[in-house]
């Protein structure tokens, strides 16, 4: 309804902020761009010169590298499920009536709370450790041999970890969702001899929907880019069994100090994250339409 | 057969008795509404016969069985809710078939039963919408026909009027009087309007406070109302009640006169009164009239009864249709 001059003047006023979130994003981008073609090490300043695409070429056939693009995917796609599945199991626990559940949706909420890097260390020295671990401590009950969790299953641990901080997140969005299902369509479908089973999958499941939509493109966002966990636990390895690719560039930059390598890594990084963005609109996108 | 009886059925929530205790014969192929003030228990008592709620003590027998402890989908009722609760994200057909469905049904049977559902409630060319591209009043029809594919023993309506605007609302009472009388199928319908009560019902049970005030015909409820709740509550508008000393001259407590029993002459009659405010009908006008010794009394005259604000009138009441009443508010007969 806006008049050609409220139009211009709303473009007027919202040109600094565009403007301004332009800049933010496109220096960047921009500055990582003209390192990656540059031959940049630190340990060499002063010797940058163009360099073409060999720190590409060099990047990716890196052997770290196709283990590293696994290893995110692994990431996102192993917290994701134990996050969306975990977090409906949960959000229908919480959403039943039970003593002290606002405390109880508190406590479920804290893990989110707590810095990566904490949390990670609380795993790994008090839960995963094989000598003074709780999981280890738990074996020796049973008679087991304890297991070394970031040792021999480095990648699994991670994930673990990772999802154990997200599952608040899911929980709590698919937990709102939940309570705002209709009481008198469950009661309906109550009436018309839905058992509790069917009742889930045929009216709770198509209403989280648009919910557990939400939570997989949220938390893929965040998953690309783990860091903190894998450096404060495994360091990347075994080996390079636990390195992604934001692990990957961090190595490259600040262990090998070169710049130049990190930066085409930075490039490659925000490829693939399109690429992934691509195929989750196209598979996901239609949901959030309706 | 789909008779229902309620026999000294209570509900508790902590400590508010919703409804202290209530029996009940509802018989076969009736369309019983329960009509009552907003939180008088007319919802509760019929979210109770669903199985909705679990009675916290009493019986509530179905076709002659004991159905207190059966879950609601084994009671053999159907249920109209008042937002409809249609399954958002399944078309039409779908919600319509979902109890089939769940029932187990052969596909070929349920396509057939949702066909004949749908001629019947004129929604075969809506079959593959979803809800919200349908309007109130097809919303509602399939919600109906959600009920009657499953050829229950009784249909439960909670209110499922009141989200329709009135010109809708009007030819929907219709249509379910008719498909009444197309099923003869028992039919429990609440409502808090008592012109809808008036129009469907075979049997009025007028509540209060979890209370029974009075059950009837609909004509029987107008003429002779137990008491002074109900006499209050059915009839539009509402009985005039009188008190006092022009009470005592009848020999009762309370003394009340419907609008249209009451004549009115410009020149002569029992009570003398000033016009307040006059509502035109059209065919009738709803005249209130600040009468000098009794207070205010709303009379129903024909629509071309001259007479403004201010002027003088004269009121008598039809001695015959006159309704008496107690000290506790019961009626004297």
């Amino acid at each position: 309804m806006a008049t050609l001059h409220t139009r211009s003047a709303a473009r007027l006023m919202i040109a600094p902020s565009v403007l301004l979130l332009l800049a933010w994003m496109i220096v960047p981008l921009a500055m990582t761009i003209y390192f990656s073609l540059l031959r940049y090490n630190l340990l060499m300043p002063g010797m940058e010169e163009f360099a073409g695409l060999s720190n590409y070429i060099y990047f990716v056939t890196d052997p770290a590298f196709f283990q590293a693009v696994f290893n995110t995917l692994a990431i996102v796609l192993g917290v994701l499920f134990i996050t969306v599945i975990g977090g409906i199991a949960l959000a229908l626990l919480l959403d039943q009536p039970m003593f002290g559940q606002g405390i109880v949706r508190i406590l479920v909420i804290a893990p989110f709370l707590i810095m990566p890097t904490v949390a990670a260390l609380v795993w790994k020295n008090m839960f995963m450790n094989p000598v003074n671990g709780l999981f280890a401590w738990l074996a020796k009950l049973v008679g087991l041999q304890p297991f070394d969790f970031l040792a021999n299953a480095p990648l699994f641990s991670i994930i673990l970890i990772v999802a154990w901080q997200w599952l608040p997140f899911a929980t709590l969005i698919l937990l709102t969702a939940l309570q705002s299902l209709d009481e008198e369509q469950k009661e309906a479908a109550q009436m018309d001899g839905a058992g509790a089973w069917s009742r889930f999958f045929y009216l709770v499941l198509p209403h989280l929907s648009r919910a557990i939509t939400v939570v997989i493109l949220i938390q893929t966002i965040f998953l690309l880019s783990v860091f903190a966990e894998i450096l404060v636990t495994t360091n990347g390895g075994p080996g390079t069994q636990s390195t992604n690719l934001t692990f990957l560039v961090y190595a490259q930059a600040l262990l090998q100090f070169d710049v130049g390598g990190a930066s085409a890594g930075g490039i490659i990084a925000v490829i693939l994250a399109n690429i992934v963005a691509f195929f989750l609109m196209r598979m996901i996108g239609k949901t959030l339409e309706a | 057969m789909g008779s229902i009886t309620l026999k000294n059925v209570s509900k508790v929530f902590g400590s508010h008795a919703v409804i202290p205790s209530i029996d009940l014969d509802i018989h076969h192929g009736e369309f019983v509404v329960f009509v009552g003030p907003s939180g008088c228990g007319k919802s509760t008592l019929l979210r109770l016969i669903a199985g909705l709620e679990d009675v916290s003590d009493g019986e509530i027998v179905i076709d002659g069985k004991n159905a207190t402890e059966l879950p609601p989908a084994k009671r053999g009722l159907s249920m109209v809710f008042q937002s409809y609760a249609l399954y958002p994200h399944m078309s039409v057909r779908s919600n319509i078939a979902f109890p089939l469905k769940m029932a187990g049904e052969d596909k070929a049977v349920i396509d057939k039963k949702v066909a004949d559902a749908a001629r019947v409630l004129n929604l075969t060319d809506y079959l593959d919408r979803k809800p919200r591209q349908l309007s109130g009043g097809q919303r509602q029809r399939v919600a109906i026909g959600r009920a009657i594919v499953r050829q229950p023993e009784a249909f439960l309506f909670d209110e499922p009027l009141s989200n329709l605007d009135a010109a809708l609302r009007v030819n929907m009472r219709l249509e379910i009087s008719q498909l009444h009388q197309q099923l003869k199928t028992t039919m429990i319908y609440v409502t808090h309007d008592q012109v809808e009560a008036m129009t469907m019902a075979d049997k009025i049970v007028v509540l209060n406070r979890g209370r029974i005030e009075q059950v009837g015909s609909p004509l029987e409820l107008y003429h002779k109302p137990d008491n002074l709740f109900v006499a209050g509550f059915i009839g539009s508008p509402k009985m005039n009640f009188i008190s006092g000393a022009p009470a005592a001259a009848y020999q009762a407590h309370t003394i009340g006169i419907r609008p249209e029993h009451l004549t009115l002459s410009k020149d002569q009659g029992t009570w003398r009164g000033t016009v307040g405010v006059a509502e035109h009908l059209g065919s009738d006008t709803f005249l209130h009239v600040k009468a000098d010794t009794i207070g205010t009394l709303t009379a129903r005259v024909s629509g071309d009864f001259g007479v403004t604000h201010g002027d003088q009138v004269y009121l008598t009441p039809d001695v015959q249709r006159l309704h008496k009443f107690d000290e506790k508010g019961l009626a004297i007969r």
